[in-house]
């Protein structure tokens, strides 16, 4: 099993549900964040004098699948969230060592 | 002997016509309340009440909101301090019988004797109430409009002491001065229609005066000191621009022509004002922000304040359009070569623009507006000018200088200034014990 962290432009978001809900994809944790990268700094002017915001949002998705899942997940993260400029985000996975779902105790597979 | 009687007599007889003078010509031209301005100066005092709440949202959008709080209570602590102070001693000092040209006696201490008859004096077809009403509204926000020069620093007991001595040693004798039958500036002639120099000069200077003594806010440069929530801001500019209504127009004291020409140049110099200093900043830096726009708005109605009653509406674009800039020019440039903290521009709004207001009132003033003003520079009379220029200077010296005892006084008894750590975790949980935005979050009431 594994996790897969996204971080991608907020816009993208509802897009992103809607079509990792196609390829059965349901379950999700998002969070709102900050970030910075490549992205150039925004700038900001509050009575003319300048500030420079350099952690800019970002929305950041958990989704936990089986290992075969994964490249399914990533390509239709890419195929959604992928304008081709700087900013786009990030795809982390990581290996999984167990899951539990609280309310059945299932574990594993079952608990996805 | 009876030359003696004759005389008792024809003294006596002397007396009695003299005592009864005064009633009798009291007789002849009782005062008559007239319906219409009563009701038009009931409306214009509420109308400036509603400023003192407008300028809390104004300043609360601004600030970083663990300090929302703190800021609002400021404005709404000068509401209720100064409408008790100006019952009991307040009013008085400014308008009771002269003493000298700068200050009012006791007479109306506790608005003894202070009635439904109109004080013939200031208003005479309004209850004397309602004029002792309207002038309060002035005094509160006159004071509150210091807060925004020592936000997000200053302890709350300190604001409390400050705003008790400030409004009866500061503005009380400013008042007089400026509008007390016999005060010195208005015997010289200076023109100050709504209150440039007693309202927005006395309190920007003052605030300037504070942010030195308090220094900066410890975060200043490590941190961004940006707006939390600017359409608080708008909103709270809206609400100053409608409630500016009354400040100016109601100066007139009568629902009149005068009334009229001082709201057209109101609304006038305060859109203008927002055009020039958004355009400003378009120019600037490429962008016009609604932040600019509103401070345009509040520089533009401060400017006309004492100009109101005394200029043509064409003359009102004109200072509207040179006070955006002007102010713009003071906020972003001015204030950060030389250093002071004053956060929210209390100074670089409210003394700029009432000291550029008050001495293009002794340009642009003209007696075709007013019979009862005076002519400008412009309509021949430099000397107006002068006059103008004068009751700036005092007005500076007097609240500068007043505002400087009154701190040093103050810090002999406690630190003016909050902790490090409360400064940090912000002065409505410092000061007050309260956080503005429970929205649940794990940490909250962090910047």
């Amino acid at each position: 099993m594994k996790k897969i962290e996204v971080v991608i432009r907020p816009s993208k978001l509802e897009d992103l549900k809607a079509a990792l809900d196609k390829i059965d994809v349901r379950g999700m944790t998002v969070y709102d964040v900050k970030g910075r990268g490549l992205q150039r700094n925004q700038k900001q002017y509050y009575r003319g004098q300048e500030h420079s915001i350099d952690l800019l949002p970002k929305v950041k998705m958990e989704i936990v699948c089986q290992d075969e899942s994964v490249e399914n997940i990533i390509s239709t993260i890419l195929k959604i969230c992928m304008t081709g400029k700087v900013g786009d985000g990030k795809i982390f996975v990581y290996p999984l060592d167990r899951i539990i779902r609280i309310s059945s105790r299932e574990e594993g597979g079952a608990a996805l | 002997m009876k030359t003696k009687w004759g005389w008792l007599i024809s003294i006596a007889i002397m007396l009695v016509s003299v005592l009864g003078l005064p009633a009798m010509a009291w007789a002849a031209d009782e005062p008559a309340i007239s319906s219409g301005d009563t009701s038009f100066m009931i409306i214009c005092t509420a109308l400036v009440m509603i400023m003192t709440p407008g300028l809390a949202l104004f300043y609360g959008g601004m600030v970083r909101r663990k300090n929302v709080l703190s800021i609002m209570l400021q404005c709404f602590a000068a509401m209720a301090l100064v409408s008790v102070q100006w019952v009991l001693i307040g009013y008085t000092l400014g308008f009771g019988a002269d003493i000298n040209g700068l200050v009012g006696n006791f007479q109306w201490l506790g608005l003894s004797g202070v009635g439904g008859a109109p004080n013939v004096d200031y208003a005479g077809t309004i209850p004397h109430q309602v004029f002792v009403l309207y002038q309060l509204m002035f005094a509160i926000i006159t004071v509150a409009l210091i807060s925004g020069a020592f936000a997000e620093r200053l302890r709350f007991s300190i604001f409390v002491a400050f705003v008790l001595l400030w409004t009866t040693l500061v503005y009380d004798p400013l008042a007089h001065w400026v509008w007390g039958v016999g005060g010195w500036l208005r015997a010289m002639g200076a023109l100050d229609f709504a209150g440039g120099t007693v309202v927005h000069i006395s309190s920007g200077v003052s605030g300037l005066v504070a942010a030195l003594i308090l220094g900066r806010r410890r975060e200043t440069g490590s941190e961004p000191m940006v707006p939390h929530h600017l359409p608080m801001t708008m909103l709270g500019a809206a609400l100053l621009w409608f409630g500016w209504f009354g400040f100016n127009a109601g100066s007139a004291l009568a629902a009149n022509e005068l009334a009229a020409s001082a709201f057209l140049v109101t609304n006038t110099a305060a859109a203008a004002a927002a055009i020039s200093w958004a355009g400003a900043e378009w120019m600037h830096h490429g962008k016009p922000t609604a932040l600019g726009a509103a401070s345009g708005v509040v520089a533009g109605l401060v400017a006309i304040t004492p100009a109101a009653g005394f200029v043509s509406a064409s003359s009102s674009i004109l200072i509207g359009l040179l006070v955006g800039p002007l102010c713009y020019f003071a906020v972003s440039k001015m204030k950060f070569k030389l250093g002071y903290d004053d956060s929210l521009d209390a100074f670089g709004i409210h003394a700029v623009g009432g000291i550029f207001g008050a001495l293009i009132t002794g340009v642009l003033a003209s007696k075709a507006i007013n019979p009862a003003g005076a002519d400008g520079l412009l309509f021949g009379n430099p000397h107006q000018l002068l006059v103008q220029a004068i009751a700036v200077a005092a007005t500076i010296a007097f609240a500068s200088i007043m505002t400087f005892v009154i701190f040093k006084f103050l810090s002999l008894f406690a630190p003016l200034r909050v902790s490090d750590e409360e400064e940090e975790m912000g002065l409505d949980i410092s000061q007050h014990g309260e956080d503005a935005y429970n929205y649940g979050e794990m940490s909250s009431a962090h910047i």
